[in-house]
């Protein structure tokens, strides 16, 4: 899994890209996490996931752990562009309702 | 039982992708339906994680027995039958395990929602475990194609 960074205005957006699993996640998780440190002073913060090919509960997880870290940093989060196997399992488990999606 | 396959593996994180690729390409001879497909990739997926994060440990390097048959009902229907099997340590409360967001690693960033997915996702699902001697979940897929002749339908209307 690879992120991409990129600010537009005052918005981070923070694309992932491949496949978001157990073996993908720890690397995931502390890249993300720096690029969230590198970009203190964004307004807000949008996880890209168009191009995430696959994600089972592991990613629920991730996203759980990433919402947590953005709201110490006083950024809001968001989702966007899930694609339909991915949003099943986002709206089954309520990440939603913590991370809207846009 | 039309075709059948084993796969044994080492229960490490690398073989997550492979397991749930294999199983999905032997699969595909029910001619499965994208989302049918999408939904047997993360069922085993979530399995062989478990077996992976919970049923070895101190080092321990244990294996994953994967089996699967597939089974025609009719020239439109079939089932595709999954077994994953593991020589670990067990679960002591199957029935809290299988609770949605009921974790035993809570500092992991865990969800809890392994289980809740694989009933959630395939048509069945059962789960038998003794501690000490290790886990076996049990699950089917009902690939249905009428139902996929009827989704092109409403996609090309």
């Amino acid at each position: 899994m690879k992120i991409y960074a990129n600010k537009r205005g005052k918005t981070l957006q923070l694309k992932l890209v491949g496949e978001l699993d157990e073996h993908s996640a720890k690397n995931a998780r502390r890249e993300t996490d720096e690029q969230a440190d590198n970009f203190i002073g964004v307004e807000r913060a949008v996880l890209d996931l168009s191009e995430v090919a696959f994600m089972d509960s592991t990613g629920i997880g991730f996203l759980i752990g990433r919402y947590k870290k953005f709201q110490r940093l006083g950024i809001p989060l968001y989702i966007a562009s899930p694609s339909q196997s991915t949003d099943k399992i986002l709206l089954m488990s309520g990440v939603y309702t913590l991370i809207p999606k846009i | 039982m039309e075709n059948y396959m084993k796969l044994e593996i080492l229960a490490k994180s690398e073989n997550e992708g492979f397991a749930r690729s294999t199983v999905a390409a032997f699969a595909l001879t029910l001619n499965p339906s994208l989302n049918e497909l999408s939904d047997i990739k993360t069922a085993v997926s979530e399995a062989v994680t478990n077996c992976v994060v919970h049923a070895y440990r101190n080092g321990e390097q244990g294996k994953i027995f994967i089996e699967c048959t597939t089974q025609f009902l009719s020239p439109t229907e079939g089932v595709l039958h999954i077994v994953v099997k593991d020589n670990g340590c067990g679960i002591e409360d199957v029935e809290r395990a299988t609770l949605p967001f009921f974790t035993t690693l809570e500092n992991e960033e865990r969800s809890g929602m392994g289980f809740t997915i694989m009933q959630t996702f395939m048509s069945d699902f059962s789960l038998i475990s003794e501690t000490g001697k290790g886990t076996t979940v049990r699950m089917s897929k009902k690939i249905c194609a009428e139902e996929r002749a009827e989704q092109r339908e409403r996609a090309d209307a």
